[in-house]
C-alpha cells in the first residue's frame, strides 16, 4: 500500500519548533518528523506523550535483583550448602556484588530490547527513508496526503509561510 | 540561523554547519584507507601476531611459559589485566557520568572513548582467561552445574564477582555504545554510494529513521543506560581490588583498595583517551572539534584523579605504621626500599610527580607535552599495578619462600601482543565507524559561534568581527570570550 506524503523540508531547528506549532494550530495532523539529532522541546510540540520506559527500567532492575539473590540464596544456601571461609551459607554481604551486577546487566538489556521494539528497530537490508538529507543537515515535517481531502497546494503555502525552504512530494510504500 | 554565546566558549571551533559535520566525520569513512592508517594497521597486525603466538606457546605448553613461581603465584597476567580494566574506566567515564553531569563538552570525544573502553576490556580479559591454564573450561565460572553434581559456582569469592563485573560491564558498554551508533551509521547509510556499504550500514543503523520519537525514546533510554553504568564503573573496579583486598596478604588487605583503584582507573584511563585523541585529531584532521579545551579539561580530570591516587599511596603508608602490623609495615618498606624500589619510585615518579606539571597552564594547553604526559602516565599505571601485585607476594610471612619474579619472553610477549590487539580494533574502528558522535555534537553546535568572532584567549582588545543578528542575543551585545580557568 503506498501513501503521499508532503515533505517539509526545514533548515533550523528552532523555524522547524514554530513551524510544528503553527502547523499543528492550523488543524493540520503531522504524521512524523525526521531530524538529524534529537531536539528539544520537540515532544511538547508534536504531543508526544512521556516515555514510560523509566518505569520498564525500573522492573527489569527488580527482576535482576530478585534472580540474583534467587540464584545466589537457592545454589549455596540450599541446592549445595558448602561452609566458606566460615561465612554462614546464605552470607548476604557477599551475595551483593553479583545481584548488583546482575541488576544493571537486566536493566540495560531489557530497556535496550524494550527499545528496539517500540521504536521497531530491527537490522534491516534496505531502508526507506522519506529524505536522505534528515539524517545529515535537514529537519523533515512529513504530512500524510489523503486523496480527496488534503489540498496540497494549501499545505505548501503553510509549510512555506512558516520557514520551510522546500516542500516535496514523496510516495512512500507501507512496510 | 546562528546563536552566538557572551558567555560560554565555543565547543565547537572552525564556524561548522550541520553538513560540515557529517562531512567531516564521514570522509574518513568514505573515503580510501590513507598510507598512515595502512601504515599503523600493519605495525598493529604484527604485535597481533606476537599475541597469537605468544597466546599459542601458552596454550600448547601451559603457564609454565610464563615466569611465574610458587611464590609470585600472579604477576604480569593478572598487572595487565587490571591495567587493561583500568584504561577502559574512562570511556564510560566520559560517556555515563559526564553525560549525566550534563558536561557538553563531552560529546566529541565519547564515542572514541567508549570504544576505547570496549578493546580495552576485551585485552582485558584475556588475561584472567589464558591465566586460568585451560581456557577450554572458562565456563565453569558461570553458575552452571559441574560434572561430578550440583555442586555450584563460589559466590563468596571475588574472582566469580570479577566474572559478573567484567561481563556485564562488557556487555553493558557494548550496548550503549552500539544505541548511540545507530544514527550516525544511519548518516552513513544515507550517504553511502557503494552496495555493499549501503546494505552493511543498513543493516547496522537497524532501520533508524530519526523520527522524532524514536528521538524521545532514545534520549530516555541514553540517560537510563548512563544512569546505571555510573555506578556500574565504579563497582567494576571496587570488585577488581576486592580480588586483592579481601585477601591477607600484606600489601593487599587494605580498606581503601575500592575508592583507590577506582581513582586510578580514571587517572590511566584519561591519559589513554588523550593518548588516543591526540593521534586521532591530528590523524583525521578532526582538531575543530576535539578542540585545545578538551586536551586542558581532560588533563585536569587527569591530574585531579592522579593526586587522589598519590594520597592514597601517602595513605597506605600511614596506615601501615599506623596499624601496628609488623607485616604490613615491611610491606610497605620493602616496597620503597626492597629488590622492585625502582618499580616503586618509577610509579611514583609517573602517577604523583609529573601529573602535577598540569597545573602549569602552558603544559595544560600544550599538545606534545599532554601527549608526553599520558604516555608517563600509562607506564606509571601500569607500575602501579606491577608494585601492588607483584611486591604483595614476592616477601610474605614466610622467608623461607621468599623469591623474585622475572618475566619470560612470552610474558611480555602476551602483553605487548595485547596492545597490538587493542591498536588493530581501533584502528579498525576508526576507519569504518564515524569517530565522532556526529548526532551529539550537531546537537551542541548552537552552543558555538558560526562566521563570527572566534575563541581568542586572553585578549582583552580584541573586538569581535559583527554577527548575526539572533534571537535572545542583541546584535550590539559584545561577543568575547573569557577565560576562567
Amino acid at each position: 500500500m503506498t501513501k503521499r506524503f508532503a515533505l517539509g523540508v526545514f533548515d533550523d531547528e528552532d523555524v522547524l519548533l514554530h513551524a510544528i506549532e503553527n502547523v499543528r494550530a492550523a488543524g493540520v495532523k503531522i504524521y512524523d518528523v525526521f531530524t538529524p539529532f534529537p531536539i528539544h522541546g520537540i515532544d511538547d510540540a508534536l504531543g508526544i506523550e512521556r516515555s514510560r520506559l523509566p518505569i520498564a527500567a525500573f522492573f527489569y532492575g527488580l527482576c535482576g535483583l530478585s534472580f540474583a539473590l534467587w540464584m545466589q540464596i537457592y545454589m549455596l544456601g540450599f541446592d549445595w550448602p558448602m561452609i566458606i571461609g566460615g561465612k554462614p551459607h546464605i552470607s548476604l554481604p557477599a551475595f551483593i556484588p553479583v545481584a548488583f551486577e546482575l541488576t544493571v546487566l537486566f536493566t540495560c538489556h531489557g530497556m535496550a530490547i524494550t527499545f528496539f521494539i517500540i521504536t521497531s528497530m530491527y537490522p534491516k537490508p534496505k531502508v526507506q527513508v522519506m529524505d536522505v538529507r534528515s539524517t545529515d543537515d535537514k529537519f523533515v515535517m512529513a504530512i500524510e496526503l489523503k486523496d480527496g481531502t488534503s489540498n496540497l497546494g494549501q499545505l505548501t503555502q503553510l509549510l512555506r509561510d512558516n520557514g520551510a525552504s522546500e516542500v516535496n512530494e514523496k510516495e512512500m510504500t507501507k512496510n | 540561523m546562528q546563536h552566538v554565546s557572551p558567555v560560554r566558549e565555543p565547543l565547537v571551533t572552525g564556524g561548522k554547519t550541520y553538513h560540515d559535520i557529517t562531512q567531516d566525520v564521514c570522509r574518513q569513512v568514505e573515503a580510501k584507507p590513507n598510507i598512515r592508517w595502512m601504515a599503523a594497521l600493519a605495525v598493529a597486525l604484527f604485535f597481533l601476531g606476537v599475541f597469537i603466538y605468544s597466546v599459542y606457546r601458552t596454550l600448547w605448553y601451559g603457564i609454565g611459559e610464563w615466569g611465574l613461581n610458587k611464590t609470585v603465584g600472579w604477576a604480569w597476567d593478572i598487572t595487565n589485566f587490571v591495567w587493561w580494566v583500568g584504561i577502559g574506566h574512562a570511556g564510560t567515564l566520559i560517556s555515563a557520568v559526564l553525560l549525566l553531569f550534563r558536561q557538553k563538552w563531552r560529546s566529541s570525544i565519547n564515542r572514541a572513548a567508549e570504544a576505547m573502553t570496549i578493546f580495552a576490556v576485551i585485552c582485558a580479559a584475556m588475561f584472567p582467561v589464558l591465566h586460568m591454564g585451560r581456557p577450554w573450561q572458562a565456563y565453569w565460572v558461570f553458575p552452571l552445574q559441574n560434572t561430578f553434581g550440583s555442586l555450584w559456582a563460589n559466590f563468596n569469592s571475588p574472582l566469580l564477582w570479577d566474572v559478573f563485573a567484567i561481563s556485564t560491564y562488557f556487555s553493558v558498554s557494548l550496548v550503549f555504545w552500539y544505541i548511540g551508533l545507530i544514527p550516525d551509521f544511519a548518516t552513513i547509510r544515507d550517504r553511502a554510494k557503494g552496495p555493499i556499504a549501503k546494505v552493511a550500514y543498513s543493516m547496522l543503523s537497524m532501520n533508524w529513521k530519526g523520527s522524532a520519537k524514536a528521538w524521545s525514546r532514545y534520549e530516555t533510554v541514553s540517560l537510563i543506560l548512563a544512569g546505571v553504568s555510573t555506578p556500574l564503573v565504579l563497582s567494576v573496579h571496587t570488585i577488581v581490588s576486592m580480588d586483592f583486598a579481601t585477601s591477607v596478604v600484606p600489601g593487599w588487605h587494605t580498606t581503601i583498595f575500592p575508592p583507590y583503584f577506582v581513582a586510578g582507573a580514571i587517572f590511566s584511563g584519561f591519559a589513554m583517551v588523550l593518548t588516543l585523541m591526540l593521534i586521532t585529531r591530528v590523524v583525521f584532521k578532526l582538531e575543530d572539534y576535539i578542540t585545545l579545551e578538551h586536551i586542558a579539561l581532560m588533563n585536569k580530570i587527569m591530574m585531579i584523579t592522579g593526586s587522589i591516587v598519590g594520597v592514597a599511596y601517602i595513605t597506605e603508608f600511614f596506615i601501615a605504621w599506623y596499624s601496628q602490623v609488623e607485616f604490613e609495615q615491611y610491606a610497605f618498606i620493602n616496597r620503597a626500599t626492597g629488590p622492585y624500589w625502582w618499580a616503586y619510585w618509577s610509579m611514583m615518579t609517573c602517577n604523583v610527580i609529573t601529573p602535577q606539571l598540569v597545573w602549569i597552564r602552558k603544559v595544560r594547553y600544550s599538545i606534545p607535552m599532554t601527549f608526553v604526559l599520558s604516555i608517563i602516565v600509562n607506564i606509571g599505571m601500569w607500575f602501579e599495578r606491577f608494585v601492588i601485585i607483584v611486591t604483595s607476594l614476592h616477601r610474605d610471612y614466610l622467608p623461607s619462600s621468599w623469591a623474585m619474579f622475572s618475566p619470560s619472553i612470552i610474558d611480555i610477549g602476551v602483553y605487548v601482543g595485547t596492545i597490538g590487539l587493542f591498536f588493530t580494533l581501533f584502528l579498525l574502528f576508526a576507519k569504518f565507524f564515524p569517530v565522532i558522535n556526529m548526532a551529539e555534537v550537531k546537537t551542541i553546535l548552537k552552543y558555538t559561534v558560526d562566521n563570527g568572532p572566534t575563541y581568542t584567549g586572553h585578549d582583552p582588545h580584541h573586538t569581535p568581527t559583527p554577527h548575526h543578528a539572533t534571537p535572545g542575543v542583541p546584535a550590539s551585545a559584545p561577543v568575547t570570550y573569557t577565560k576562567h580557568d
